[in-house]
């Protein structure tokens, strides 16, 4: 049987605050445990929350971004739950009165058409602690670092049909939230948490099939892994005769294994009523106006930007706007290296492979554009080979110096450019080459061009790989083609 | 010197008549000798006090004296006391020392006020004979095995013996007004938001506010006057100026326009309470009042509706006390769960599981609208009522209480009789509006209060009303066998 996917998305996006969402406890990310919470965080008895009016700003940005309706009310609530790293019992999050309403965010498919993915609200929360099991002198240790980071909550339609689309969405709404920068977007930190909701039905059919939840997956790459498993999991047990049941579902990325967390059954009853201890969160069009005036520049009109202002292609402008931290990158590349071109190749070239190979984000990048474009200056202005310039951006990327030029001296890698030496070397070398140079002085216009390569490799040799291909060109057909 | 009023002590301390460490000594002593009849404190806080009291007399000396500097005062054991154990009556929090002070405590602090001790309570404010407490029942001093009311029924018995010559006190649905009452005292509960709750252990939010027990309306509105106020760590303070609430206490009571409900004055009232109701009403319009029946329509509702919000509220307030990070914890938990059940099993006295169950099903789903949500609909409806009998009087006046104190024990098995003490308190909460209790005369040789209700904000008029009633009687001068 044909089966179609259905899938929505709820993700978690902790909110790049300096403080918590109800405290003033710091919210940085790898402190020692439980050093980032307060009497408040540790829910002491008579403490109570305050808001954090930069998350109310941050969850604007985002509706704005996602061309969203946004509450002018909005209300708190209390979710009920006992887990040892919840420190109140309960978790301040809201539901009936969400700060975001309905909104949508486009993405485009592989074969270049567009989809729109509606998201059906987004609420902000609270972040719970952290419980740690290992290694705590054999019981488990709490760590309340965490709890009260701000979080938004996305929640988007079922409008997803494969695991791509999925992905698609994921890098997209990425890409938003860091360029609008309400998040780091580190999603290896867990600034970045996905909820998948798949379920399939048999092609044709309108109803929707019984769906499975797995959390918290925090790569795309997991994301895309877990889809495929879990489709290919409800696949089977329907063929064989089997129903799918309502659970929670949780993938380890690393044995590339889920397994059932909690059906429906097993579910806890929250009981949700209003916080007691907030007012409802009034926002006026006022602070919403200020919001839409300071949005930084969307991912799509970026791209639109790097088009035309950079002349680069649709494909390598989508892919250098849809992240802010690369699209930086971009833009500070260009700044120091002018060559747009030669910029938007090596960051889509070695810099993301090498991002790729290490599994590092873009913001975590070790070379800075301002390294980048003064390597590319250098490669323009003949300083550099390409060889040469791999072994600089290596240099940078391992840290061995910050300085571009300083790494091409110490490592010998200047192109010689001076023509009356390089013309020393074609000459020592053609002097034992007699048999390729008749070859090619008998070939003809299309013949030469590619046996001209046949020598290239004795001069770079000659040189040390020092001297300048394009120079070296130039001599040999000064000669040669007499 | 126990008889003085603070107004007189604080007037004697300023001449120099006394000084603060002669009078803390004075109260201290009565405590050590007298308490064990009342049990009136749970944690007495002499050498600290004696510290305090140098340091107030020094502060004196300097010239920067408030009325407060060097008055010595109790506090609920409900307050947070920064390296004072904070038990709110419970085993749950026998072994709690905060690390912070309750905000009114801070200001207290701030003004110079010399802390007695932490005064007696039903375990976490619940009850209205503070019976419930794990550290025992407070005795009233008017009479052997009276109860003293509640919860505030130890910063009341402690006023009434003199023994202190101020309390804080919080009041939830009556637990200041009810043991003020029944203790012969004065006390006032301000409006929701007028005294931050921030610190003030939660019995129920959107209800509980801190406020003030002395012998005479004055010194409510000295105790006022450092309490009230906007706290940025309380979100629901309110942020609105706050007079000097001793300014108006000698206005004339010409053309006051009192409202008597004429659902409290019904057959099912003693006729020894409403005689005493009607003899205070009569003076009042000897000095100037005019009196008139009003209408508040749903008030036979209140009851109902708070023993919903009440403990729904209390269900999620109190699931803090978990075991895991303060208070009481069970001896060797087997587990996550046994960790729970146990500590909270334990550690939680009959009363407040009772009210955590009833709270736990109201919430629960499919219960939720027509429990939780009713009673909010209730709520509003009674809050309307108030609102519009504020359109023809100024202040509403009723009985605080149905009887005067009754003998330990006698309702202890039946919590709904105990429920009902509260039914003309309740209301005020429940509206959020400002409500006062004064002594208004004696039945059998007990005193009884008299309940004054004023409009949102309007606790400078209500102590204006209460202060010239007490310049014509001499209720609140009677003091227990001494």
């Amino acid at each position: 049987m044909q089966w179609d996917v259905v899938i929505g998305l709820e993700i978690h996006v902790q909110l790049a605050t300096q403080t918590k969402i109800f405290s003033g406890s710091s919210t940085a990310y790898g402190a020692e445990p439980n050093t980032q919470a307060s009497a408040v965080d540790l829910a002491m008895p008579g403490t109570l929350p305050v808001a954090n009016e930069a998350a109310f700003r941050y969850a604007v940005m985002l509706g704005l971004a996602i061309e969203a309706d946004i509450s002018r009310r909005s209300v708190f609530e209390r979710k009920n739950y006992f887990y040892p790293d919840l420190p109140k019992g309960y978790q301040t999050t809201q539901l009936a009165q969400p700060i975001v309403g309905p909104g949508h965010v486009d993405i485009e498919l592989a074969d270049g058409r567009q989809k729109r993915i509606r998201i059906h609200h987004a609420h902000l929360e609270e972040d719970a602690g952290k419980s740690l099991h290992e290694d705590f002198h054999g019981m488990s240790g709490i760590d309340l670092n965490r709890a009260g980071t701000p979080l938004i909550e996305i929640v988007t339609e079922p409008d997803m049909r494969s695991a791509d689309e999925a992905v698609a969405f994921a890098r997209k709404l990425h890409g938003i939230v860091t360029s609008i920068g309400i998040c780091d977007g580190n999603m290896s930190q867990g600034s970045m948490r996905f909820d998948v909701n798949v379920s399939i039905r048999p092609k044709g059919e309108d109803k929707l099939g019984t769906r499975t939840e797995t959390k918290n997956l925090n790569s795309f790459r997991f994301m895309e892994q877990a889809i495929h498993q879990e489709v290919e999991r409800q696949i089977d047990v329907l063929t064989d005769g089997g129903a799918i049941v309502q659970e929670t579902r949780l993938y380890d990325g690393d044995t590339q294994q889920s397994r059932s967390m909690r059906t429906k059954e097993e579910a806890n009853d929250y009981r949700y009523f209003p916080c007691p201890d907030l007012l409802p969160v009034v926002i006026d069009d006022a602070f919403i106006a200020h919001a839409r005036q300071h949005l930084p520049e969307l991912p799509d009109a970026r791209k639109a930007r790097f088009m035309t202002a950079y002349g680069l292609t649709d494909y390598d402008a989508g892919l250098l706007s849809s992240g802010a931290a690369m699209a930086q990158l971009f833009e500070d590349t260009v700044k120091h290296g002018k060559d747009p071109k030669l910029a938007a190749n090596w960051l889509l070239g070695e810099l993301s492979a090498r991002l790729n190979s290490e599994d590092r984000e873009p913001a975590n990048c070790p070379v800075t554009g301002a390294q980048l474009g003064a390597l590319i200056l250098r490669i323009s202005d003949g300083t550099l080979s390409s060889s040469g310039a791999k072994k600089v951006f290596e240099g940078l990327w391992d840290g061995e110096a910050t300085d571009v030029d300083s790494l091409i001296e110490a490592r010998g890698l200047r192109q010689v450019s001076d023509t009356a030496a390089l013309e020393q070397i074609v000459d020592t070398v053609l002097a034992d080459m007699g048999e390729q140079i008749a070859q090619y002085q008998q070939a003809d216009d299309k013949k030469r061009k590619k046996l001209l390569g046949g020598f290239m490799g004795p001069l770079m040799k000659a040189s040390g790989g020092q001297g300048n291909p394009k120079l070296f060109n130039e001599i040999l057909r000064r000669k040669l083609d007499r | 010197m126990h008889n003085k009023t603070v107004a007189e002590l604080s007037r004697d301390l300023e001449s120099g008549q006394v000084s603060s460490v002669e009078l803390t000594r004075h109260f201290l002593d009565r405590i050590q000798q007298q308490d064990s009849q009342y049990n009136s404190f749970i944690t007495v806080t002499e050498e600290q006090a004696m510290a305090e009291a140098e340091a107030a007399d020094q502060r004196r000396q300097r010239g920067d004296a408030t009325p407060w500097t060097g008055i010595p005062f109790a506090q609920k054991d409900i307050f947070c006391t920064r390296g004072v154990r904070t038990t709110c009556g419970s085993k749950m929090l026998e072994p709690f020392v905060p690390p912070y002070n309750a905000t009114v405590t801070q200001r207290f602090e701030d003004a110079g006020a010399v802390s007695l001790g932490k005064t007696n309570m039903d375990e976490f404010a619940m009850g209205s004979s503070t019976e419930s407490s794990y550290f025992g029942a407070t005795t009233n001093p008017w009479g052997e095995r009276r109860v003293p009311g509640g919860s505030s029924g130890g910063s009341a018995a402690a006023v009434a013996a003199r023994l202190t010559p101020a309390a804080t006190a919080t009041d939830t649905g009556g637990s200041i007004r009810q043991p003020a009452a029944l203790c012969g005292i004065t006390g006032l509960k301000p409006t929701y938001g007028r005294v931050s709750r921030y610190g003030m252990v939660a019995f129920a939010s959107s209800l509980d506010q801190g406020g003030t027990m002395a012998r005479t309306a004055e010194d409510n509105a000295l105790m006022l006057n450092v309490m009230a106020g906007f706290d940025p760590r309380d979100s629901t303070s309110v942020d609105q100026p706050v007079p000097d609430y001793t300014a108006d206490l000698a206005q004339p009571l010409n053309g006051l326009r009192i409202g008597l409900p004429k659902e409290y004055f019904t057959d099912q009232l003693s006729p020894a309470m409403a005689d005493a109701v009607q003899s205070a009403v009569r003076e009042y319009e000897a000095l100037g009042a005019s009196v008139r029946e009003i209408s508040l329509p749903h008030a036979n509702l209140a009851i109902a509706a708070y023993y919903i919000i009440a403990p729904a509220e209390c269900s999620a307030n109190l699931s803090r006390f978990d075991g895991v990070r303060y208070g009481y914890r069970c001896k060797n938990p087997e587990d996550l769960l046994d960790l729970y059940t146990r500590t909270r099993a334990e550690g939680f006295g009959s009363e407040v599981k009772r009210r955590i169950m009833i709270g736990t099903y109201a919430l629960s789903a499919g219960y939720y609208d027509a429990y939780y949500a009713k009673a909010q609909k209730v709520r509003r409806l009674i809050r309307q009522d108030f609102i519009d009998a504020f359109d023809d009087v100024d202040v509403i006046m009723s009985p605080t209480t149905p009887s005067p104190a009754f003998v330990q024990g006698e309702k202890t098995s039946d919590p709904v009789t105990m429920y009902l003490e509260d039914i003309f308190t309740i209301s005020t909460n429940l509206a959020g509006l400002p409500a006062m209790s004064v002594p208004a005369g004696m039945i059998d040789g007990l005193p009884v209060g008299l309940q004054i209700i004023g409009r949102y904000f309007d606790e400078a008029r209500l102590l204006n009303v209460a202060h010239q009633f007490q310049q014509a009687t001499d209720w609140h001068l009677r003091t227990p066998n001494d």
